[in-house]
């Protein structure tokens, strides 16, 4: 491969064949402004339409201006990014995208996090020079996403990432010029697509075309409420990257810092869904372990490979797509819905609280949990296991509205009995670390024998489809694992069609696992925020003294108390679910 | 039809097709072949000129002589009808009088193809007739 | 086997079709039969004569008589009088303006003295549902010189020599383009017709599709020939059913007789042809959008490079040529690079076809040779300004074109010379203008198109273009400042400087070239809020010609509004403030009693 050798601002660079401009650019610090191009290399995600203009350079000898995400170097190429041509022409384009686009940034959910607002600013826009018409949409709010179209740039990412990484095909731009928009198929609500969910779509969008639904205020008017008893849950992913909201470095741990802030907002309790997580792994373990020995004895009948479950949006995904399909995956709730049925039960007792009084909230990574909390079939009575969940960026917000010093809080430990959570646990917020935590209790409790090492790092890595045989005591255990929609249904389809040789699958809608999740601080494309975030989650198992699930004294109390065994008929009732058939038959059109 | 299996074959069926097609071809390209004017008025036809019109069609092409012949009005000689004018390649045009089949035939072999005048020719003092 | 004595050419292109020239077939091939002359007398239906203004067509064969405007009710009268009787039908015989005499070859007609037909050379000729016409006239003849006796880099340089270059608007020399699509190496490779001919008012390649198909598919052969493609693919608007229709008769018929698909003539050559149908979008004719139109993926442009010839249809090599440019190809090869090169002026070799259109006297299809002038051809060929009306401008190039004016018509017409002048060739289509022509209105109405068209991926277009629009309808509607102009101006050059695609860097062109040479009709509009051409109704009021009104109330009585008012014989007058300009007063006006200024 040999190296090009160009010139950008009068700097000289040296960059291998088939290098973008843009990229050479950035190796000698020059930074051209981009608004549609993203892209996380490292994962093999990229949305490189070239249509917003705004990353156009001079090249010498070529007529019109080129964009430079998209233009490869040339041997002696020779680059202006900064003439008054250019300039001139950059801030044109902006204006006329300021031109289609609301203004009202002050009420905006994306107000000081908006890469158009950045660039409105950075590129000194004062003046709308060409005004007129604004395309304009329907709002469209769905449990988890707000579709609020009139903010659309026509980047194009969040059709991307539906379509080519999720392959979800939810999303797709329609009409055409003026009047072109990024909607769903025949233009329905978001709720009545194939959407599961997964959030991807508002991790990547620049502006606030697509935000979060918002559950704050009803979380401020619920820990003001002297007749409710609320109570918090927080998922693994969060810790490892709640900081970064606060000016902290990406991978920054801040788990007692959190759990002092969420103590100062008013919770009456505050809890770690780590602690669900471990619950999970006794019943999902013990499900795995029935099916794989029913499976060695000569069972031909027997559901495997076995999928995890505790991803909302992977639910919603096979219910949608391979609803044939429903009944491999486990029938584990996931951590949070676990947490919920325990709390509003086990934990409610314990406290004489009725659980119509008892408000469970979580902090999830995760957009799909709002939805999740919403399932039927996670209620008693009409009276939800958890009752609604909010995201690491409202959780921010809420704790920067509450003249809370989070860089200053002194480090605080989680509430009992559901706050004490094993390494195992913490692992869940990356890709692998179900799996892996699944396989510490799995082997021991099928071995018989002690774990030397609990690291299995054939488990890790960023890698969006990964294998690794575990070898349990002679008997070679097949695992699977992918993360990104569009990886699992490349191992669905190998069940479907009989190639697959897993025992066991583990399956995460989002790249990077939930660290990555809807509802986490945006990476604007940066995919060393993710890998950070692992590394941290890593770190936190390291640190811990007990890293194995079924020795977390909390859950052998919690069975002994109240659950019994795993798989107990109690444990059926609250800890397990079933699956729908949600594949669209018919459309209905209104 | 059966299929073309070489060039030679296409070039074959080409020839073939020329028949068809020669009227037109010729009509496109009138100045490098013999031009023939029948004249058809009432005087014309009553004297017998669609016989020798049909006559000169059919007998230049049995004999291979690439000609244009078509219909025109009264050129104007109604005493000496049937007349017909003969512009050769290069050639001011010349008009014959009295033409019946014989005569006609007698036109094709000696002026047309040998390009020797026959008795019967009206002076021209007049351009072609152009319509 | 009957010799013909007569062939009874027919119009059978899509304009004359829609006079019915369908039915003149019918009445002739009855009236035929009734006097028994089957044998003597031949109808044949050919693609476009060109000479759109005065059709329906009917050519008399071998005596060359034109006859224009004809109806089938004149079927009869054909046959009687001239067929049988030998006497022209001297009332649908062509009128030559100036000496108002009667012109029956259309050798000798002014619109078609200085055409030399190329790329229509079978069209108004022969029967393009009959592939023995075609082959008749050496249809595959080309194909089967370049299968056996010569290599494809020969085909290629004689292409190159010939100095062919593009004529769907690029003008990229084809020599080269085949080349290049020849040096990349796949498995798979492909070659493709562009035949989506959007430019509002052209229809050069639909005249050619229709008229003479077999010169596309034959060429779109050679082409795979050259570059060791044997999948060809026509991408044509669904909006041209007839040419759709002839090009799958042409092409069955091509696979019957053996001259597509397995082991041509025998040669082990394979090239057979798909067809993929538009569906309405004009940015589909841009090379990649289309290419991505025919992947079933929405029909969007993307950046060049990496160019189709390296990596298109698929991801893999594929050579997208337009109708015209392939037209040419097979005459290139028989005839000889050196006969094409000697046509034209020095760097646009051969002919180009123009659909001319417009406030001129000879609407239609026209083919000159390059180098002609635009004098030429509006006012010989042509023939001239209708109505007798003054000659303001002539646009080229469609959307993507500027406009010509006074000073601009000795130009000779060809590539570089339309570019130098501020406009462009694009793929033919000519438009001319006159006095009650306004230019901004002009400008208006190809921003229009181009904002009902653009695909909406970049930003300059999508949004760009709107702006462009709507600051034209304003100064069209009286609104406009000086301000204006300059953001006009401005806002052009950045459009053409930032778009993606060859639809939006050419969408400003229209403005720029009316800014250049029409500004003062943009001050009027601006400054004085008057049209001078009187096309812009909004900035047009209707008065009462006072000493011409008789006070017979017709118009206070159709006005919609109630805005005139007046006595019975006493002069009316039309308040200005309520008065909503439909135009009805004037309409009904018997005494030219309204005027608009």
């Amino acid at each position: 491969m040999e190296n090009i050798k160009l010139t950008i601002d009068n700097k000289q660079v040296e960059v291998p064949a088939g290098t973008t401009i843009l990229e050479a650019a950035k190796k000698i610090n020059i930074h051209i402004p981009t608004l549609c191009y993203m892209s996380l290399n490292d994962m093999h995600i990229e949305n490189k339409p070239g249509g917003c203009r705004v990353c156009v350079v001079e090249v010498e000898g070529r007529r019109n201006l080129a964009p430079s995400c998209a233009t490869q170097v040339t041997e002696g190429m020779v680059v202006k990014t900064n003439t008054v041509r250019v300039l001139n022409a950059r801030s044109t384009v902006v204006e006329l995208i300021l031109s289609d686009h609301p203004a009202d940034c002050l009420i905006c959910a994306k107000n000081g996090n908006c890469e158009l607002q950045t660039l409105a600013q950075d590129l000194g826009i004062r003046k709308i020079t060409y005004q007129g018409e604004q395309s304009t949409y329907r709002e469209d709010t769905s449990p988890s996403i707000i579709r609020d179209v009139d903010k659309c740039v026509m980047c194009r990412r969040c059709e991307m990432m539906c379509n080519e990484v999720q392959t979800v095909g939810a999303l797709s731009a329609i009409n055409r010029g003026f009047n072109s928009v990024v909607a769903t198929a025949f233009e329905q609500n978001l709720e009545k697509s194939t959407c599961t969910y997964c959030g991807q779509c508002v991790a990547v969008c620049p502006t606030g075309a697509l935000t979060e639904v918002d559950h704050t205020r009803q979380l401020i008017r619920d820990l003001a409420d002297p007749n409710k008893v609320v109570v918090v849950q927080t998922a693994p992913a969060v810790r490892a990257a709640l900081g970064e909201e606060f000016g902290n470095a990406p991978g920054t741990l801040v788990t007692g810092k959190m759990a002092a802030a969420l103590r100062r907002l008013g919770f009456d309790y505050v809890f770690d869904t780590d602690f669900a997580a471990d619950l999970t792994i006794m019943e999902e373990g013990t499900e795995l372990l029935g099916r794989l020995n029913r499976f060695l004895a000569g069972d031909k009948d027997v559901a495997l490979p076995i999928l995890t479950s505790c991803c909302p949006a992977w639910v919603n995904f096979f219910e949608h797509s391979f609803p044939e399909m429903r009944d491999i995956p486990s029938t584990a709730r996931s951590p949070q819905q676990m947490f919920g049925a325990i709390a509003k039960t086990y934990f409610a007792e314990k406290i004489g609280v009725h659980r119509k009084k008892l408000i469970v909230v979580s902090i999830m990574p995760c957009l799909a949990k709002k939805y999740e909390c919403q399932r039927e079939e996670f209620a008693t009575d009409g009276d939800p296991d958890v009752n609604y969940s909010l995201s690491t960026r409202e959780l921010a917000h809420l704790i920067k509205q509450s003249n809370i010093d989070f860089n200053h809080l002194p480090d605080e430990d989680f509430d009992n009995p559901l706050g004490e959570s094993t390494g195992a646990g913490v692992i869940f917020g990356t890709t692998g670390g179900v799996i892996e935590a699944a396989t510490r209790t799995a082997y021991e409790i099928q071995t018989g024998k002690t774990l030397k090492k609990v690291d299995f790092e054939e488990l890790r890595g960023l890698e969006g489809i990964r294998s690794a045989t575990i070898d349990f005591d002679g008997t070679p255990i097949n695992i699977g694992i992918a993360h990104g929609l569009g990886n699992a249904r490349k191992l669905l389809e190998s069940i479907k069609d009989g190639s697959n040789k897993f025992h066991a699958i583990e399956i995460m809608a989002c790249p990077g696992g939930c660290i990555g999740g809807g509802g986490q601080p945006f990476h604007h494309g940066d995919s060393s925020i993710l890998k950070a975030r692992q590394k941290a989650i890593y770190t936190e198992d390291e640190m811990k003294t007990l890293r194995k699930s079924h020795e977390n004294p909390y859950i052998i109390k919690l069975y002994e108390e109240f659950l019994g065994k795993p798989l107990s008929e109690k444990a059926h009732q609250l800890l397990h679910t079933h699956y729908f058939d949600k594949s669209k038959k018919e459309i209905f059109i209104d | 039809m059966a299929k073309i299996t070489s060039l030679n074959d296409l070039r074959k069926i080409k020839d073939d097709l020329q028949e068809k097609i020669r009227l037109r071809e010729n009509a496109e390209s009138p100045d490098s072949l013999a031009q023939i004017k029948v004249g058809m008025a009432t005087s014309g036809i009553a004297s017998g000129a669609k016989e020798v019109f049909n006559f000169l069609v059919e007998e230049l092409q049995k004999r291979n002589i690439s000609a244009v012949v078509t219909q025109t009005g009264d050129m104007g000689y109604s005493y000496a009808e049937p007349t017909i004018e003969v512009t050769l390649p290069g050639q001011p045009p010349v008009v014959f009088g009295w033409v019946n089949i014989t005569k006609a035939d007698e036109i094709i072999e000696k002026y047309i193809r040998n390009g020797e005048l026959v008795e019967g020719i009206i002076p021209a003092n007049y351009k072609t007739i152009d319509e | 086997m009957a010799t013909y004595k007569y062939h009874l050419l027919v119009c059978g292109g899509t304009g004359c079709k829609a006079s019915n020239s369908e039915g003149i077939i019918t009445a002739l091939n009855r009236t035929i039969e009734e006097k028994g002359l089957e044998n003597d007398v031949k109808t044949v239906t050919t693609g476009c004569f060109g000479f759109c203004e005065k059709g329906p067509i009917v050519k008399i064969l071998p005596d060359n008589t034109f006859y224009t405007q004809v109806k089938p009710d004149d079927a009869k009268e054909i046959i009687e009088e001239h067929i049988i009787k030998g006497r022209k039908v001297t009332r649908l015989l062509y009128t030559d303006p100036e000496t108002k005499k009667h012109v029956s070859d259309s050798k000798h007609m002014g619109f078609y003295q200085k055409q030399i037909r190329i790329a229509l050379r079978n069209c108004g000729f022969l029967d393009p549902e009959n592939i023995e016409e075609s082959i008749s006239r050496d249809a595959y003849q080309a194909l089967g010189k370049a299968l056996t006796e010569m290599n494809p880099q020969q085909v290629i340089d004689e292409i190159k020599k010939s100095g062919l270059r593009g004529r769907g608007g690029g003008g990229f020399p084809t020599g080269l383009k085949w080349e290049i699509a020849a040096k990349n190496q796949a498995d798979q490779k492909y070659v493709v017709c562009n035949a989506d001919e959007g430019d509002p008012g052209a229809f050069m390649d639909r005249s050619i599709l229709e008229g003479d198909p077999h010169s596309v598919l034959e060429a779109m052969a050679i082409c795979g020939y050259t570059m060791g493609a044997n999948k060809g693919l026509i991408y044509i608007r669904a909006e041209y059913p007839l040419a759709i229709k002839r090009l799958k008769i042409a092409i069955k018929q091509a696979q019957e007789y053996g001259l597509l698909g397995h082991n041509i003539m025998g040669t082990g050559f394979d090239f057979d042809i798909e067809m993929r149908y538009g569906a309405g979008a004009f940015v589909c004719g841009e090379e990649t959008a289309l290419i991505h139109s025919m992947e079933g993926e929405r029909g969007e442009p993307t950046f060049k490079p990496p160019f189709p010839a390296q990596s298109g249809y698929k991801g893999k090599p594929t050579n997208v040529n337009n109708v015209e440019t392939f037209a040419n190809v097979p005459v290139i090869l028989l005839k000889g690079a050196e006969w094409f090169s000697s046509i034209g002026t020095e760097k646009s070799k051969g002919t180009k076809v123009f659909a001319l259109a417009g406030k001129i006297n000879n609407v239609g299809l026209i083919e000159v040779p390059m180098g002609t002038t635009l004098r030429e051809v509006i006012f010989e060929i042509g023939g001239g300004i209708k109505d007798g009306k003054k000659f303001k401008a002539v646009q080229t190039g469609g959307p993507s074109g500027g406009c010509l004016t006074e000073k601009h018509l000795d130009t000779p017409i060809d590539f570089d010379n339309l570019l130098a002048a501020g406009s462009m060739m694009g793929s033919g289509g000519m438009i001319v203008m006159d006095e009650d022509d306004c230019m901004v209105a002009m400008a208006k109405f190809f921003l229009d198109f181009t904002v009902e068209e653009s695909c909406g991926k970049c930003t300059p277009c999508r949004v760009g273009n709107k702006r462009l629009y709507e600051i034209l309808d304003k100064i069209t509607k009286g609104e406009g400042t000086l301000e204006d102009l300059d953001n006009l101006r401005n806002l052009s050059y950045v459009i053409k400087d930032t778009a993606l695609c060859g639809l939006g860097q050419t969408s400003p062109n229209p403005v720029l070239a009316t800014l250049d040479n029409f500004y003062d009709e943009y001050i009027a509009h601006v400054v004085d809020k008057k049209c001078p051409a009187g096309a812009c109704k909004d900035l047009m009021n209707y008065y009462v010609i006072e000493e011409n009104c008789v006070g017979c109330t017709a118009c206070a009585r159709a006005c919609p509004v109630n805005c005139i008012s007046g006595e019975r014989k006493m002069p009316h007058h039309i308040d200005q403030t309520a008065c909503i300009k439909c135009g009805t007063c004037m309409e009904k006006c018997k005494f030219n009693a309204i005027e608009i200024k």
